[in-house]
């Protein structure tokens, strides 16, 4: 039985005083069970954060504030000892780098049933093992009885990933969050692991929380997407919308400086300048120093997210007075 | 602004095809424990237009790259540069080699030295090429304003600067010596989508500008193919495809080039997911390197690798499976 992730008003700060950094600034996301949503962003925009504060991985000082429902629990309220046993078994994780996320001097086997053992999914060896086998053979896994032998160093990356995803999927847990899973693979490595993310959906009422900078990888996972900037969603909504028709001049411009058949060399459209670094602040809109649209009242406090459609957000209020689907032209970006 | 950095003269784009300003004939590296990292490669380069070499970790472009770079010796096969073998220059020769053919390489935080400026990690490539103390001081600010950094960036280190203007930086040393030719190896990979876009206009302003010619490697087609007159497809070693970038792009010639634009997540085209991965270089199949993945392979595919056979003008592919990707019978998915 899968249960209803919502999130809201997410805030993290790592540090206190002076040195505060505010990586994540009122997030709010919601996925039903078996959904899909993608925090589609690039560095230092707070996506990988806010998957982790989900999780709780921070040490003291970092601060999260803010509500992450499961179903019925509220996770921020739990004591540590309670969120220990709810990770890996309610809510799984996927790391961008397989490799450092496996211990180096333990069998793929031993590390897959360490979960199962934990998590009292198996009640003793025998079974772990057998369920272990199964999972390898379920993450598509050709030779799974010599896989479980291995240790990291012996497979490939996309091998090792699959390991990775087959201990995330271990307890059958209600939800996944991939923390860029297809970043550090082969592009016909990540098309299989693609897939195999979504076979484990359709077999499974599991939700999925994919946190990603590449908008290919988005457009292939479909469901809803939260487009982060500055440790806020500028602009949400069903994926294949989003990128068919962005209202945000982020969204807009960040698609438009794609490289794409038909754009010739050198004319490629920009945003001017770079995304602003973790915990760099603004008073008002975090891309207003990019954004041709900009106004005075942008910058004096970050605009909220408003409806721009069924089932659609953005958190600008210029946009929002102009026509549907229309494109910041190339002077106004690169003004 | 137009600053002049170069006396290299520019060549219009519709200059006819003279001698190749680079040219790589049959090279082979095999590492250390029988490793065939680079078996029988074959590239050109013409002035002022830029080959794209795509291909997955492991398919041998880094190596070949370097190869190209004098940075690694070739078992076997040659490289000319201007008509002349790299790999038999000495002395003044190869200095001068290279001070026309420079590197943007992958990651600037790494092959910026962190304890320079970017003044004095300009001035020492200048240095190192023989510009005066006069020239380096007049060039630097001009370098540094052609690739769209503030002149007063000349003070900073590389902690202070972010990815973007690090690149910008990496290209403006290696414009420092008026170069012909500039291999970037996966120059943009490392950025993000926004910056990526504006450092590849810069390049694609630079080449015009400066009549330079790009050896462009990247894992990333759909880069390549923005950025490339001609594209190489590199598999477990070898060239599999080479042509004009549209037409590889537009009409892939070979299942993997096929399988490798399927892939590309975000483009429009059937899926088709390959069984299996990269074999071990140390340990290839029989015959074709691909056909364990291909779904294409027959029996005839584990007798020897296919030579490159023309397909169209121009265009090239190693396959004895001689159709256009549309009509390959493949598995799709979605």
């Amino acid at each position: 039985m899968s249960s209803h992730l919502k999130v809201t008003d997410l805030h993290t700060t790592f540090g206190s005083g002076e040195r505060a950094v505010n990586a994540v600034r009122g997030v709010d996301l919601e996925i039903e069970p078996g959904g899909t949503y993608v925090l589609l962003g690039e560095s230092g925009s707070g996506k990988s954060v806010t998957a982790r504060s989900i999780l709780r991985l921070y040490q003291s000082g970092t601060t999260i504030t803010g509500s992450v429902r499961l179903g019925d629990e509220e996770l921020t309220a739990l004591p540590e000892r309670r969120m220990r046993q709810l990770r890996g078994l309610r809510i799984g994780m996927v790391p961008q780098d397989p490799t450092g996320a496996l211990d180096p001097l333990r069998s793929i086997g031993s590390q897959l049933m360490e979960v199962l053992r934990v998590h009292q999914i198996a009640p003793d060896r025998a079974s772990a093992r057998k369920r272990a086998v199964e999972l390898l053979d379920r993450v598509g896994i050709a030779d799974p009885q010599r896989v479980i032998k291995a240790r990291p160093h012996m497979l490939s990356g996309g091998m090792r990933q699959r390991a990775v995803i087959a201990i995330a999927i271990a307890c059958n847990p209600d939800v996944l969050i991939a923390d860029e899973p297809t970043t550090a693979l082969d592009v016909t490595v990540q098309a299989a692991v693609i897939e195999l993310f979504r076979e484990l959906q359709q077999q499974s009422e599991m939700s999925l929380l994919m946190v990603t900078h590449d908008v290919g990888v988005a457009e292939e996972l479909g469901g809803n997407v939260g487009v982060m900037y500055a440790g806020r969603l500028l602009e949400t909504g069903p994926i294949r919308e989003v990128l068919s028709a962005p209202k945000h001049p982020y969204t807009q411009g960040l698609l438009a400086s794609l490289p794409m058949p038909g754009v010739a060399r050198g004319h490629l459209q920009v945003i001017p300048g770079r995304p602003p670094l973790t915990g760099e602040t603004s008073t008002g809109c975090a891309f207003a120093d990019r954004c041709a649209l900009a106004q005075e009242s942008c910058r004096t406090a970050p605009p909220p997210l408003v409806e721009v459609g069924t089932g659609r957000q953005a958190a600008c209020p210029v946009v929002n007075g102009t026509p549907v689907g229309r494109t910041a032209t190339s002077e106004e970006l690169s003004a | 602004m137009n600053v002049v950095l170069a006396e290299v003269p520019a060549l219009p784009p519709e200059a006819p095809a003279v001698r190749p300003l680079l040219d790589a004939q049959g090279l082979v590296k095999v590492f250390g424990t029988g490793v065939r990292a680079v078996s029988n490669v074959s590239l050109t380069l013409q002035a002022g237009q830029t080959l794209g070499i795509v291909g997955e970790s492991g398919c041998g472009k880094s190596t070949t790259a370097k190869m190209l770079l004098r940075l690694l010796a070739p078992d076997e096969g040659r490289v000319f540069f201007d008509g002349e073998d790299i790999h038999q220059m000495r002395g003044r020769r190869l200095t001068e080699l290279r001070r026309r053919l420079q590197v943007v390489p992958q990651n600037p935080q790494t092959s910026l030295n962190p304890r320079l400026t970017l003044e004095q990690s300009i001035a020492f490539n200048m240095r190192a090429h023989g510009y005066g103390a006069a020239e380096r001081k007049r060039r630097i600010p001009e370098l540094l304003d052609r690739v769209g950094l503030d002149p007063s960036y000349a003070a900073r280190y590389p902690h202070q600067m972010s990815g973007g203007q690090l690149q910008r930086a990496a290209i403006a040393r290696a414009l420092a010596t008026e170069p012909e030719v500039v291999v970037c190896d996966e120059a943009v990979s490392a950025l993000d989508k926004s910056v990526q876009a504006q450092v590849l206009n810069l390049l694609s302003e630079l080449q015009q500008e400066l009549g330079l010619a790009y050896l462009f490697i990247s894992h990333d087609l759909a880069v390549v193919e923005h950025i490339s007159d001609r594209v190489a497809v590199m598999y477990l070693g070898r060239v599999v495809e080479e042509g004009p970038a549209d037409q590889v792009w537009n009409d892939p010639r070979h299942p993997y080039t096929a399988t490798l634009l399927s892939s590309t997540p975000g483009v429009d085209r059937n899926r088709i997911v390959l069984g299996g991965e990269l074999p071990n270089p140390a340990n290839p199949p029989s015959g074709c390197g691909f056909r364990t993945r291909c779904p294409l392979a027959t029996a005839e595919c584990s007798e020897t690798w296919p030579n490159l056979t023309v397909r169209t003008p121009d265009h090239y592919a190693s396959c004895v499976h001689d159709e256009p990707a549309s009509l390959m019978p493949m598995p799709a998915t979605a």
